[in-house]
């Protein structure tokens, strides 16, 4: 196993920001860590990466014990925090260089693992890192985190505040990474790129809601959902929570997802019901359901 | 940065050395004659001719000066009797009203003291104007004494101020960056990346440490280049000995600089912090008021002062030209500091939180 957690818990004053936490995770999967901001998932890295002591349970990282062995998994992991943590004042020629020496190891050694990424980023290499764009920035760093030939790879929301298409760019080389037999956690807000991992873990408020693969976490969603449509938005939302066989309700760009607490649900009298409350152009239809569907059922 | 941290000490050195001296000139003079005779307006010649006293006016009554004190106009007040002359020759003694502003005590007592000294020259030479023939012979011995200023000849405040300054500069721009330097990677998170690399503690701190060394002993340099080229500070002791002096004390404030760094998280609490030792230390360090003259605790606690060792080791190598052995036992505390303070840094250092 490339990290094992056990019963990781870990409480900051009166907040508990992991509570019995446990998973695994093989050699070479790409391990995603769903959840909203707070749910606990940087207190998470942050022990993985022998950055915080937790409170009670154990876990390793590439075979190491995380407090034990801290200093063999520090030579062994590759972290890229959330917050964008270079030398601002360094160009990017520096940093890579900066980063290189410090695992005592030289950009030219481990250059194939960094080349599709750095060849994006070298015409600017003369540049200070702070002057970049948010989506070079993600790329220098994910640079500096893999200059070493890490067996393990952290990434703290890689993606949060990048551009689509940078995003996509960016799970792209994840992907390609992966293939190299690099162990990849990687924690997002967004669901969409939950898809993309090859096994996520569902995580609020410190715990693990489910771990699955994201078709399987998918699949165990109990109900049909209803793709619900109509002109008036708000009115929409506000009359299906007040229809007394409602399951749950929640808005889903353009449309709204609706799922009924009835087991022989007839579309047609919800939009009898609908039509009744003043919405024009109601159109219901069935959808499959989504991670984030999923997320929010098991969150309530 | 680099332009200021070398250009605002310059700055500082020059203007604190030609500011902070403790001579008082132009004190504002004022007396009430209510003799109005040669004697008494030869006392006040006198006064007349110190380059000390800015000689007013002659006031009409007592309640009249002390209105003008009152409004600060005038510093010192001196009050010649009624029969002054008269009473002097018939019974040779006589007394004098002196009133002195002493809102800054310590300028108060200076004045007291160049007035007493113009008084009592006066009296010497009035002694032998009003001698008779007859007392000649009862006349007493006179003991005069003649002071040899040792070390700095003419009393030039500079010459005691600038070493001092110097100092105390190196000092406050070392403490400073240091002290800011790794809260501010904890700011920005810098610090976080560095963490979870396999860089040793020791590797890191001399990294942080060693550049602020560097800029202490260039300020030094740069320090007593100008003492001697504008202040003309004489430099009587061995140079190497003040830089091998030097390359231990900064040890000690980059320590101390790292220690406030571990305790706090952004660089305000460092700063306010820092500043709060900077303070305390300039202010007991023997640099501005003499150690002699605290109070007894205040002597105790001055032995954690790493600044007083280092003023008294310049002044000592500087003007007196004091060699190895002399500043061999301030040396030893302070390189003993140095190994607490950097081992507490070190120790205090935490990768993990």
């Amino acid at each position: 196993m490339s990290i094992t957690v056990s019963n990781i818990s870990k409480s900051y004053k009166n907040v508990k920001a992991l509570q019995n936490i446990s998973f695994e995770v093989k050699p070479g999967e790409l391990f995603g860590l769903i959840g909203p901001d707070g749910a606990g998932k940087t207190t998470l890295f942050r022990v993985l990466t022998t950055l915080l002591v937790a409170n009670e349970g154990s876990a390793t990282v590439a075979g190491f014990d995380v407090v034990e062995e801290y200093k063999n998994i520090r030579n062994s992991v590759g972290y890229m925090p959330g917050k964008f943590s270079l030398y601002q004042d360094l160009t990017v020629e520096e940093n890579l260089n900066f980063f290189a020496t410090i695992f005592g190891t030289t950009i030219e050694e481990n250059y194939d693992l960094i080349k599709d990424i750095y060849v994006q980023i070298e015409p600017f290499k003369d540049r200070r890192a702070g002057k970049l764009s948010g989506g070079m920035k993600q790329k220098l760093a994910l640079c500096c985190a893999l200059i070493h030939k890490p067996k393990v790879l952290f990434l703290d929301e890689p993606t949060t505040g990048v551009d689509p298409v940078s995003r996509k760019e960016f799970w792209e080389m994840l992907k390609r990474l992966q293939q190299k037999d690099i162990t990849i956690l990687v924690s997002t807000p967004y669901m969409d790129e939950a898809a993309l991992c090859d096994r996520i873990a569902l995580i609020q408020d410190g715990k693990i809601l489910e771990i699955d693969t994201p078709k399987a976490i998918v699949k165990h969603y109990p109900k049909q959902i209803y793709n619900v449509r109509a002109t008036n938005m708000y009115q929409l939302i506000y009359s299906l929570k007040k229809y007394e066989h409602n399951h749950s309700v929640y808005p889903f760009g353009e449309v709204v997802h609706y799922t009924d607490s009835r087991t022989d649900f007839n579309p047609k009298d919800l939009k009898l019901y609908l039509e009744s409350n003043d919405l024009n152009n109601v159109e219901i239809e069935k959808t499959v359901a989504t991670i984030e569907d999923t997320f929010m059922e098991l969150a309530k | 940065m680099l332009p200021i941290i070398f250009v605002l000490p310059i700055l500082q050195l020059v203007i604190l050395s030609n500011a902070a001296t403790f001579e008082v000139k132009n004190i504002k003079f004022g007396y009430i004659d209510n003799d109005h005779t040669s004697t008494s307006r030869a006392l006040v010649e006198k006064f007349n001719a110190s380059t000390y006293f800015d000689v007013l006016t002659d006031f009409p009554s007592e309640a009249f000066a002390s209105s003008e004190m009152l409004k600060g106009k005038v510093d010192v007040v001196l009050e010649i009797p009624h029969y002054f002359e008269r009473d002097l020759q018939k019974e040779k003694y006589n007394n004098l009203g002196v009133t002195i502003n002493a809102i800054d005590g310590a300028a108060a007592g200076v004045e007291n003291v160049y007035v007493n000294q113009i008084v009592q020259n006066f009296n010497q030479h009035l002694k032998v104007d009003l001698l008779q023939v007859s007392d000649k012979q009862i006349q007493p011995i006179y003991i005069e004494t003649i002071p040899l200023f040792w070390y700095n000849e003419t009393l030039n405040y500079k010459t005691f101020m600038v070493p001092g300054i110097l100092v105390l500069l190196v000092t406050m721009i070392t403490l400073f960056l240091s002290g800011m330097n790794i809260v501010r990677e904890k700011e920005i998170g810098t610090l976080e990346q560095i963490n979870v690399t396999p860089i040793k503690k020791s590797q890191f701190i001399i990294g942080k440490l060693f550049p602020f060394w560097v800029v202490g002993m260039a300020l030094l340099t740069i320090g007593l280049i100008l003492a001697k080229l504008i202040f003309d500070v004489p430099m009587l002791g061995s140079l190497v000995l003040l830089y091998a002096y030097t390359s231990i004390y900064i040890l000690v404030i980059l320590g101390m600089g790292l220690f406030i760094s571990n305790f706090t998280d952004t660089q305000q609490q460092a700063m306010f912090i820092a500043w709060f030792f900077v303070v305390i230390f300039i202010l007991m360090s023997g640099l501005f008021t003499p150690i002699e003259s605290m109070p007894k605790w205040a002597q105790i606690v001055t032995e954690f002062n790493p600044i007083k060792y280092f003023v008294e080791v310049i002044r000592m190598v500087m003007l007196k030209g004091s060699g190895f052995m002399d500043i061999l036992p301030l040396g030893l505390k302070t390189l003993a500091y140095a190994i607490v303070m950097n081992g507490l840094a070190v120790w205090s250092y935490k990768k993990t939180n």
